[in-house]
């Protein structure tokens, strides 16, 4: 649709812009401001100026968080892209389970998170739990709360189970959108059904998909309530991700000038990254 | 080919399924039965759990609240997004694509960061522990997204129907409300329903700007944990109940779910 100029089209944003500005302007420079000083208490700061940066930037136990953090956030994508997308393909496109399976499939999306994180906690739970009970019945060892490999099994399934459903819900859209004279064509030309997922349908869902991965990455880089909730982090610190960490210091320490250092550079990473995620996913668009 | 179409959902459902028949079971059984033994199904069936629940106002308020922020949340996040996707869908002005991605950044922004100053903020302006506060800091993430999928809708209109209407001499107001507004329908429907449902799920910000008067559901139950020991079966009933006005809302949009991304743009 070809836009016509028009600056006065500023004040229907005006609204949003102070609304947003508002909440997203003064707690940021509240951020900002501490991570560059340093506090005794009483109320009194003094310039610190990027110290805090770089003891963050330096401390291993920063870069343990965020290696787990990345670590999580890539295994749950590799995981749930590719299976929203199997699944999204084997849905019934017309008729009434259409219903059925949207308004079932989407329940988890609607579940609190922590209600999410406690009924996986008991779930999981190797004496009271199904899915505990079940496992250790068949002669696995499990028990997420002293095994860290159990706990990230228990974590990532929770993550697949309460998420995939969103990439379903994307791939389908993506996927009832293709008119069906695309598929006549493809029946003349004796295509298999490979090549008409690789050069049909795959196209087509290209931009839902972008949208699926960018959401599921802020989301999963942001995640908090659940495996707080879960794990606590624990056994030890295995499951600490990012922002457990980040709570840790800030609320649990209450040490302000690395909390708020760490916050910003979290933050940085997240805009790097979903940038970086969207200009490769966008740029052949364009060609 | 065909039999295994029809698998893979309905493994999936399944699967989907058993933590929340796991706890709904739960809610059905004593403490006693949860800690003492492994039993599938409830043996003494209780409701004992829910009398509690709905008879107490130190829990029921914890729904009333949620409910409460959520609707004021939505309602002010859909309403001053429709103008804004307006304009993004109409005009072309200075600084609009930046602005646009703006928005979208505060999508991304961990509420870990914003937890403690938006404490400090709420505070300072005297709204902290009020419905209000809640639903004005869930905005944060809502009001990006409800321009997004509104901006998508609202693209999708032609805009030889502004014209027409012009034309005919309604005034830019009466258009927006008369005419505009009941054509994007679907797409208000669904942004409302994106902003109902990351404002219900969301626990840490609503949590830190509450205290007594506002305290949604999730904060109430994470405190009878601590408190009350492990009355899990008490637990698991609140749980259930927070799936229910969820699954209500689904119900109401599950034809325009799918659409309401797939028409938005990147």
């Amino acid at each position: 649709m070809n836009k016509t100029v028009n600056q006065k089209a500023w004040f229907f944003v005006l609204p949003v812009l102070l609304l947003v500005a508002f909440n997203a302007i003064v707690p940021l420079m509240t951020v900002v401001n501490y991570s560059v000083q340093e506090t005794f208490g009483d109320n009194v700061f003094f310039w610190s100026g990027i110290s805090w940066f770089e003891q963050v930037l330096k401390s291993s136990r920063f870069h343990e968080a965020l290696g787990r953090q990345l670590f999580f956030t890539f295994t749950i994508l590799a995981i749930e892209v590719p299976l929203g997308v199997i699944i999204a393909l084997a849905m019934p496109r017309k008729g009434p389970w259409v219903s059925v399976c949207l308004v079932l499939m989407a329940m988890p999306l609607l579940i609190p998170w922590n209600v999410v994180g406690a009924m996986w906690n008991i779930f999981g739970l190797p004496e009271i739990g199904l899915l505990g009970k079940t496992l250790n019945t068949l002669g696995f060892d499990y028990n997420y709360t002293r095994q860290p490999g159990a706990a990230w099994f228990t974590l990532i399934l929770m993550d697949v189970w309460h998420w995939t459903s969103l990439v379903v819900l994307l791939a389908y859209a993506g996927l009832v959108s293709i008119p069906d004279a695309y598929y006549q064509a493809a029946k003349i030309d004796g295509a298999s059904s490979w090549s008409i997922f690789r050069y049909i349908q795959l196209p087509k869902m290209k931009r839902v998909l972008t949208i699926a991965i960018l959401l599921r990455f802020m989301d999963s880089f942001n995640i908090y309530t659940e495996p707080s909730v879960l794990t606590g982090g624990g056994p030890g610190n295995s499951t600490t991700l990012l922002s457990i960490d980040l709570v840790k210091i800030a609320l649990g320490q209450f040490d302000l000038g690395p909390a708020a250092a760490m916050s910003l550079i979290y933050f940085l990473v997240i805009l790097l990254m979903s940038w970086i995620f969207y200009t490769v996913m966008t740029r052949n668009e364009d060609q | 080919m065909k039999r295994a179409s029809w698998l893979i959902p309905t493994i999936y459902i399944i699967f989907l399924m058993l933590p929340i028949y796991w706890l709904v079971s739960m809610s059905f059984k004593t403490t006693n039965e949860i800690l003492g033994s492994f039993t599938l199904w409830p043996q003494n069936f209780t409701l004992d759990n829910y009398r509690v629940i709905f008879t107490d106002p130190s829990w029921y308020m914890g729904y009333v609240n949620s409910i409460i922020y959520v609707c004021i949340n939505t309602v002010l996040s859909v309403s001053v997004a429709l103008p804004a996707a307006y304009a993004f869908s109409r005009y072309r002005f200075l600084g609009d694509k930046h602005l646009f991605f703006w928005l979208l950044t505060n999508r991304m922004a961990p509420a870990a960061v914003f937890a403690l100053p938006f404490f400090q903020l709420y505070s300072a302006i005297g709204i902290f522990d009020t419905h209000l506060a809640v639903a004005l800091a869930h905005t944060l993430f809502n009001i990006p997204l409800a321009v997004w999928i509104l901006e998508g809708f609202m693209s999708g209109v032609p805009k030889q129907l502004d014209e027409t209407a012009y034309v005919d001499g309604y005034s830019f107001p009466a258009f927006f409300i008369k005419i505009f507004i009941p054509t994007i329908a679907a797409g208000i429907g669904v942004a409302a329903f994106f902003c109902f449902m990351f404002s219900w799920v969301e626990l840490l910000l609503a949590k830190t700007l509450t205290a007594v008067a506002a305290k949604p559901i999730a904060a109430t139950m994470t405190k009878t944990a601590s408190s009350s020991g492990y009355e899990l079966g008490l637990l698991a009933a609140a749980g259930t109940l927070t799936i229910i006005p969820g699954a209500i809302v689904i119900y109401f949009v599950r034809n325009y779910i799918a659409k309401g991304f797939a028409l938005g743009r990147v």
